[in-house]
């Protein structure tokens, strides 16, 4: 016997009865497209945080002050708030770690305040970022305008800013800032240089084009801020970074006390937040086969009344010489297609509805979702095709052809 | 052309001592009791009693649909015994043709599909669609081809149904009630194509209550309360 005569005349049946096709298979349309729409949000939320997290630099090991990671590896946040108040890295921790040498590469010290920016068109409230030259590179922060801090304005002391962009629009508009000078904190300081905008700083992450860079020297001298919010560290190389975390702690336990400091690896906030995405892309997924899920019943009882409304044909199939196989086959080709045909409108329609909220939301439709939804619908309409599938093989070929 | 009549051919269906009973509660119910027929190749057969006679019964166990309760059945000169639903259905696409009075075609579908339907399971729908083509054509139904049942009138449709028993050469064609659900001229059309089969040699069984039809075999047999009552050859 051939297939592609049962496939063929699976289409006729299905063709046959249009309306009540479409209205089956729109349960699996409906579920394919929900699979398909929230595993792409979850993939785009996964890959939009990874690029976040490649902007802000890579083998990057980062020095806190107290104990922000609890023994189960979570953030602290009440402790991190009270840390950084109380922070005890100093300028002299910074040049015990750039001591180190390999594995530890660049160290970047950086002591974060409030800061009020003023001239006299207006004023800004911002952070100010107080560091030395090597945070451009680190950070993958770049100046549009004039440069970064460099070495000299750190040696000496100089009252310098780099400003974000933000900064830039709101008290310069139109204007060129370079040369310029705002006041910070009722210190004046002289623009040189503008930093390229970076993120709208959504997803509750810094506003970084609302910041203002500075000399960490001159934090000191002028601002009367000396200890470290952080100090950045960069590792030689990926496989360097358990090495460096070694090296740094051992370094700093003979300064401070263990509690008075932590050594963070972007990376695991990395794999965290992926192992935390990966579990809500299932989780939705989950959600969204519910509704595949009762779409396969929907099509299990449509089979079922094709299969009583078709008794005779399967008694008269019989007697002509259909084993019980052959009905069987015939039936779950007609469930199969029924639920590939909804699978196939269901990605299709999911792949556009990605597209269309594209804009809004880096969602992406993965080839791999596409297949998942494609081969679980098909598995689908083959698994609650199966009950009606094998009621009508099991119909004795008399009764069957008796039956009006 | 006329082979069968005087000469003794082979024997295509043999029943001996067929019993067929159904266990109702504490009672049993005999449909049939002692039959034994056999059929050769070359006859037209009438097989007559009112409804309730057993005579569906019995055309079912010939035809492979159901079993025997005790007895047994030849087929072909071979035993069927204990089949299972795949080797019965097997053996009824090889060697049983069936014309129901309802015609039992297939909706939607080409007369041409319908003729080629048994094809489909003993796995030849493409090198018999040739052959298939000139049943429809013998029978007169040239034009009709891609026709499908809801086009066709009663008698055009049972002609396609005849050219369905036909398109495997089984051995025995049955015939249930072939005419009971067409009007007179149709009716004799149907039992002239009958009467020209089975002198082209075909083996014909024809189930029927219908005394008058049952006058085109050459020989008929009587069924009344699950027993053979007559069982005469012209």
């Amino acid at each position: 016997m051939k297939i592609s005569i049962l496939a063929r005349s699976a289409f006729t049946s299905i063709l046959r009865n249009k309306t009540r096709s479409f209205l089956t298979t729109l349960g699996v349309i409906i579920g394919v497209l929900s699979v398909i729409l929230l595993t792409s949000i979850g993939n785009g939320l996964t890959v939009f945080i990874e690029e976040q997290f490649q902007n802000l630099g890579s083998n990057l090991l980062i020095v806190s002050p107290g104990e922000i990671v609890n023994e189960e590896g979570g953030f602290n946040q009440e402790e991190a708030a009270l840390a950084l108040a109380t922070s005890k890295l100093s300028q002299s921790d910074v040049t015990a770690i750039k001591r180190i040498g390999y594995p530890v590469g660049d160290v970047v010290p950086l002591i974060q305040g409030s800061a009020e920016v003023r001239n006299e068109r207006g004023k800004r409230r911002s952070i100010s970022i107080a560091t030395t030259k090597e945070y451009s590179p680190m950070r993958n922060t770049k100046v549009v305008v004039g440069r970064f801090l460099t070495d000299s304005d750190v040696t000496g002391n100089r009252k310098v800013v780099v400003i974000g962009n933000k900064i830039a629009e709101k008290l310069f508009a139109g204007l060129d800032p370079l040369g310029q000078s705002v006041t910070i904190n009722r210190v004046r300081f002289e623009i040189i240089g503008v930093i390229e905008k970076k993120s709208d700083g959504g997803f509750g992450g810094p506003d970084f084009d609302s910041a203002v860079y500075i000399p960490v020297s001159t934090a000191r001298s002028a601002l009367g801020q000396d200890k470290m919010t952080n100090i950045l560290v960069q590792a030689a190389s990926k496989k360097d970074i358990p090495l460096a975390i070694d090296k740094i702690k051992s370094t700093l336990e003979k300064r401070l006390n263990k509690e008075d400091f932590s050594v963070t690896d972007q990376s695991d906030i990395l794999k965290t937040i992926q192992t935390i995405l990966g579990t809500l892309t299932v989780g939705l997924a989950g959600i969204a086969a519910i509704s595949l899920f009762v779409g396969g019943i929907g099509i299990m009882n449509i089979m079922l009344v094709a299969v009583s409304e078709r008794t005779k044909e399967i008694g008269l199939r019989k007697a002509l010489g259909a084993t019980p196989n052959n009905i069987m086959i015939q039936f779950l080709i007609e469930s199969a297609v029924l639920s590939t045909l909804g699978g196939i409108v269901g990605i299709i329609l999911g792949v556009l509805g990605a597209m269309a909220i594209h804009p809004f939301f880096p969602a992406t439709a993965s080839l791999n979702s596409i297949l998942l939804a494609f081969g679980v619908s098909l598995a689908t309409g083959i698994v609650f095709g199966v009950f009606p599938a094998r009621k009508a093989a099991k119909l004795s070929p008399i009764e069957a052809l008796r039956y009006e | 052309m006329s082979t069968s009549k005087n000469k003794i051919s082979q024997p295509v269906l043999e029943l001996s001592h067929i019993t067929k009973s159904y266990e109702l509660g504490d009672q049993t119910l005999e449909i049939l009791r002692d039959i034994s027929i056999t059929i050769r190749a070359g006859e037209l057969v009438a097989i007559v009693g009112p409804s309730g006679s057993g005579k569906s019964t019995l055309m079912h166990i010939m035809g492979i649909l159901d079993q025997q309760t005790t007895g047994t059945v030849k087929l072909a000169g071979k035993e069927v015994v204990n089949l299972s639903e795949t080797e019965a259905a097997v053996l009824r696409n090889k060697y049983i043709g069936f014309i129901f009075q309802q015609f039992n075609l297939l909706p939607r579908t080409s007369a041409l599909e319908n003729v080629l339907l048994p094809t489909i399971y003993s796995g030849n729908a493409i090198e018999k669609t040739p052959y298939a083509t000139k049943l429809l054509n013998d029978l007169g139904l040239g034009d009709r081809l891609q026709n499908a049942p809801n086009q066709l009138s009663g008698g055009q449709q049972q002609r396609v149904a005849i050219a369905r028993a036909l398109v495997n050469d089984p051995a025995v064609i049955f015939a249930d009630e072939p005419t009971g659900n067409l009007d007179s001229k149709s009716g004799h059309e149907v039992v002239e194509i009958l009467k020209q089969l089975n002198k082209d040699g075909r083996t014909i069984v024809i189930v029927t209550h219908d005394l008058e039809l049952a006058k085109v075999a050459n020989r008929t047999i009587k069924i009344f309360d699950g027993k053979i009552v007559s069982d005469q050859t012209k």
